[in-house]
């Protein structure tokens, strides 16, 4: 930590730690911002009846979606623009298994039950 | 600063702390394949509880049961904790072991404060006859709430460690690494809990 090793914060020289550490802290505060209002306006959908049936349920769908990204990109540091790559692979390769397990899950079923009623 | 690559999962202090650098990319890698092969574990059981949720077997059903503005503080209160332990990361970041150790006792207070809400809903469903056994709808919702609560509460216990960690080694390499990978369990939990809510709660009331 010596003095030559510097950041810059608005304009200024500051000690790189300090000026690393404020962009993070800025970086969890924006990430706060985000999921709150993502999360209120899930709630809000439901709550105020403001849409219904199958449009509210893909509008809180994809909000969840949206605060996913975002708790990605804002908490776990993570998102599109950084040099290494693993562990994006690793999360799109879980979303493949994901979407084959759980997909391939609900299909058979709800074709099972579809066909057992009617 | 941001054009720094970052080497692993979570906040990255290896730049603050050179010497961390390749031990900490290695070991959150494999902490993170963990997280991953959990968030399998989740996603089949949310297949299932999507398959039971109208298999009420004659019992209560989900809109009758959930109550929306409990799910809604409940979430706040995750989703806080999930924050305040982001700002322990920064401290830990800079070395501010008072920080550390402030963010971590509030982050551990609002996972506690969480898991008890939760115990106080299941009492209250158990008391109107929605128990486990009521339904497979029933057991499908309690064996998936009951997997996020316990990885709350297992949670809580790791953060419970790490404070007596820092107490007798402070803030070394080794526990450094571990609240870095302890983060990014607990951003995890909220991660689970956002689907939570919109798979189990949201609709249930919406209908």
């Amino acid at each position: 930590m010596s003095g030559a090793w510097e950041g810059e914060l608005g304009g200024h020289k500051v000690r790189q730690p300090v000026a690393e550490a404020r962009h993070e802290r800025r970086r969890y505060v924006w990430g706060l911002g985000f999921a709150l209002v993502l999360t209120c306006a899930a709630f809000g959908l439901v709550v105020f009846k403001i849409l219904s049936g199958p449009a509210l349920l893909a509008a809180i769908g994809a909000l969840a979606l949206l605060q996913i990204v975002v708790q990605f990109r804002f908490f776990l540091h993570i998102d599109l623009s950084r040099s290494k790559r693993e562990d994006l692979q690793l999360i799109l390769f879980t979303g493949l298994l994901i979407l084959i397990m759980v997909g391939g899950s609900l299909w058979i079923l709800t074709s099972l039950d579809q066909r057992m009623i009617g | 600063m941001t054009d720094q690559p970052n080497q692993h999962p979570g906040i990255n202090i290896s730049h603050a702390r050179p010497e961390d650098g390749r031990h900490t990319e290695v070991t959150v890698f494999g902490f993170w394949t963990f997280l991953m092969s959990d968030a399998i574990i989740f996603a089949l059981l949310f297949a299932t509880y999507a398959t039971m949720v109208n298999r009420t077997a004659g019992g209560p059903t989900a809109a009758e049961l959930f109550d929306i503005t409990n799910a809604f503080i409940e979430t706040i209160v995750l989703l806080a904790s999930s924050f305040t332990f982001g700002m322990g990361a920064v401290a830990l970041k800079e070395g501010r072991v008072g920080g550390v150790r402030l963010w971590l006792v509030v982050s551990l207070v609002l996972g506690l404060v969480f898991i008890g809400l939760e115990l106080r809903e299941f009492a209250g469903l158990a008391a109107r006859g929605a128990t486990a056994q009521a339904s497979g709808f029933l057991s499908s919702f309690y064996v998936l709430l009951s997997t996020h609560g316990l990885h709350v509460l297992f949670g809580c216990l790791w953060i419970v460690v790490m404070l007596a960690q820092i107490s007798v080694f402070g803030l070394n390499r080794q526990v450094r690494s571990r609240i870095l990978r302890l983060g990014l369990f607990w951003h995890f939990l909220d991660l689970v809990w956002i689907v939570i809510f919109t798979v189990v709660y949201l609709p249930a009331v919406a209908t």
